[in-house]
């Protein structure tokens, strides 16, 4: 025999425990409740008109240094034709390029708006910024990260691998990729978490004419969307502009809503919500998109290895000491 | 016949090196004009031909190697020794091409090396990255005996022979997690994945569906390599990996049955989607008809038909890992518009990969002791 038994069972046990230890699950949790400061932005489908000036401040203001369509020597990256060299086109889904789309669904003649019967509802499209997202949990370098004070979820270029886990963790198909690039990046919105710094905030709310997109505190936009699926249909309300607590509103009467904010459960809570006229799933949110946290079904597996680990190592090393034995009782027979 | 009877230059070797330049100006091609130029990936489509049958099929078809040498080195099997050294080569050359493929697929692959400091220990990618490492290395030494005997290095032969057991143990360990976390990269996808494949089984379907499969890759090599180069068929070794692979096959069918009956119904193999008809074939082509092959016990005590149902278990894996990565997704990226179908680029790179591996294989087989029971 190559080795006595006591030898093996210490290196076999060694390296179990090693590695088990080093397996921290401390370290592990996925956050599961909403950050104190946490921001983000509530979407009144109602109130958009479909001027997509938010679309155009969003390229506009992420094509500076750290903005999330930031790229060394590159101009702000409108929709290029393919064909012909300075000819631009309006983005039709969000990609490495747009990260923030104006949508329209439409049935029959379209002339109702908010409307599933011969209507229209455009919807904004953008990163929601879940309470606990499925691609943080599922990048293996931790170039997703989601901000432990106002929730944001951004990406740290240096650290990707490009292996794109997060493009499929994703319910909402929200992170794109560089195929174009040679040295490509992952591209989604980040709230423009740089302009926060100098007093701004993101770029789709300060550019928004009508306040269907507002910024603020994820409480405070709460309890703003609770209270216009309170009001009255037709009744005039004061809907702030710009950011939750604005001191600038505009008077308009209030539209039938669907008696949900997207987004209060949705994959267990985002930072972002949305009020519409219409469902949810025909503005193009997936129905299959549970309420539990993603993180967890991937998880359960991970938090069973250390587990694995010493079970293997020690089921394996007791088995060979039997059969060892047993062997060398056959060969001295 | 001896390893001096093997002719390096046939025909098929002249194919097989055409096919590994090609494939490799289609790598360099994709390392200077990106994962766009090369492939038809796109945003509803991140992961392809290349993950899906790469590293997916790959990985499974390397199964073999820890499931022999944990019964040569662990359960003290001997029967199984003269098989234990072209079973941990073909893994290795699995897990060589699966890194491959992954350093090619991963968009910066020169950061390749960022899972090993850059720790995230939610991430099932970063597990299966950390096993592919250690896993690659693990197998490195336990291929090392065959290279150290050529190279006549006695000493460092000793050692890795001293420090065998708790190698293979360790690699037993790795495999296992390793199988079993390529199926739970896909927990996260509840909402996507077609619920015929989609269950919280996915990490234990994938480790007993790769055991099944890395059984009939070792007995369709033996046949294969016993049939090329005129060794005697070892036909007890054989039926005793056929008698494995029934008691493996019924497990998995008992675990696949059970997914299909508390997840989406039996109805849902039978309505005739694409879906639906690809689960059928991975069914019957790799569980349904080995399992009824397997039990009769004339099928497992003949070379021919055990070479049929080793076929029919390596095409029905396959089929299943491109099922779970590609065909299960369809309906959901078909809902959201976008379509994939593999470039012709992609084609190329994945038959050099396999052509890569029967190469090294055959280059094995003259230049090393790969089956040392043949020489004596």
């Amino acid at each position: 025999m190559a080795m006595n038994r006591r030898d093996f069972l210490k290196v076999a046990a060694g390296s179990g425990l090693l590695l088990a230890s080093d397996i921290k699950p401390a370290n592990a949790t996925m956050p599961k409740e909403l950050p104190p400061q946490a921001v983000g932005i509530l979407y009144d489908a109602t109130l958009c008109i479909g001027c997509k000036s938010c679309m155009v401040n969003c390229k506009t203001y992420n094509s500076v240094p750290d903005g999330a369509l930031y790229l060394k020597g590159r101009d702000i990256p409108y929709e290029a034709n393919n064909y012909e060299k300075g000819i631009w086109d309006a983005p039709v889904d969000l990609s490495s390029r747009t990260v923030n789309i104006i949508k329209v669904s439409k049935s029959g003649t379209a002339v109702n708006k908010d409307s599933t019967e011969n209507g229209y509802s455009f919807v904004k499209q953008h990163c929601l910024h879940c309470i606990s997202p499925a691609c943080v949990s599922a990048c293996p370098v931790g170039a997703l990260k989601k901000d432990p004070v106002n929730g944001v979820v951004y990406y740290v270029e240096n650290r990707c691998i490009g292996c794109r886990y997060c493009l499929l963790a994703c319910p909402f198909r929200i992170p794109k990729y560089e195929y174009e690039s040679a040295s490509p990046q992952v591209r989604k919105c980040q709230l423009c978490n740089h302009r926060y710094a100098e007093g701004k905030y993101s770029a789709c709310c300060e550019f928004c004419p009508t306040g269907a997109s507002i910024f603020g505190k994820v409480v405070d936009l709460k309890k703003e969307a609770q209270k216009r699926l309170s009001l009255k249909t037709g009744a005039e309300y004061d809907f702030p502009v710009q950011t939750v607590d604005s001191k600038y509103t505009m008077r308009r009467p209030v539209s039938k809503y669907i008696n949900h904010v997207y987004g209060m459960t949705e994959a267990g809570g985002t930072q972002y919500l949305l009020l519409a006229g219409v469902p949810f799933d025909w503005i193009g949110f997936d129905k299959n998109i549970k309420d539990d946290f993603l993180p967890d079904l991937t998880w359960a597996y991970i938090s069973k290895i250390p587990a694995v680990i010493i079970g293997v190592m020690a089921t394996g090393a007791v088995t060979w000491a039997i059969t060892s034995r047993k062997n060398k009782d056959k060969g001295e027979s | 016949m001896n390893q001096k009877d093997i002719k390096m230059m046939t025909p098929t070797t002249t194919v097989l090196i055409f096919i590994m330049a090609a494939g490799f100006l289609v790598a360099v091609y994709r390392m200077l004009f990106g994962l766009g130029a090369a492939t038809n990936l796109n945003d509803l489509w991140p992961w392809g031909f290349w993950i899906s049958f790469d590293v997916l099929g790959g990985v499974a078809m390397a199964a073999g190697g820890f499931i022999i040498a944990g019964a040569v080195y662990i359960l003290n099997w001997k029967k199984y020794k003269p098989i234990v050294r072209p079973a941990i080569l073909t893994a290795f050359f699995g897990y060589l091409l699966a890194a491959t493929a992954i350093f090619l697929d991963i968009g910066q692959s020169f950061r390749i090396y960022h899972p090993i400091y850059m720790w995230q220990v939610n991430s099932i990618m970063f597990i299966v990255a950390i096993h592919v490492v250690l896993y690659t290395t693990t197998l490195a030494s336990e291929s090392s005996p065959m290279f150290f005997e050529k190279l006549g290095m006695t000493k460092a032969l000793n050692l890795i022979q001293k420090i065998m057991v708790p190698i293979v143990l360790f690699g037993v360990l790795l495999s296992t997690l390793h199988q079993s976390s390529l199926g739970a990269v896909y927990l996260i996808v509840p909402s996507k994945l077609s619920p015929l494949w989609y269950s919280s089984n996915l990490p234990y379907t994938f480790l007993v569906s790769a055991v099944l499969a890395g059984l009939s890759v070792v007995s369709f090599e033996i046949i294969l390599s016993a049939r090329a180069f005129k060794h005697k068929l070892p036909m007890d070794i054989l039926s005793g990996l056929a008698r494995g692979s029934l008691i493996v096959v019924v497990l998995y069918f008992v675990m696949k049955i059970w997914d299909l009956v508390t997840g989406p119904g039996l109805g849902a193999a039978f309505d005739g989607s694409t879906a639906g008809n690809m689960y059928l074939v991975e069914m019957v082509i790799g569980v349904i008809l080995p399992l009824i092959l397997l039990s009769m016990k004339n099928m497992r005590s003949r070379s021919n038909s055990i070479y049929t149902i080793n076929i029919l278990v390596i095409i029905g894996t396959i089929v299943n890992r491109m099922n779970v990565a590609l065909f299960g997704l369809a309906e959901y990226t078909g809902r959201t518009g976008a379509d994939y179908f593999p470039s012709l680029m992609e084609f190329v790179l994945t038959m050099a990969m396999v052509a890569f591996a029967v190469f090294g294989f055959k280059v094995s087989a003259k230049y090393l002791n790969l089956f040392p029971e043949t020489q004596h």
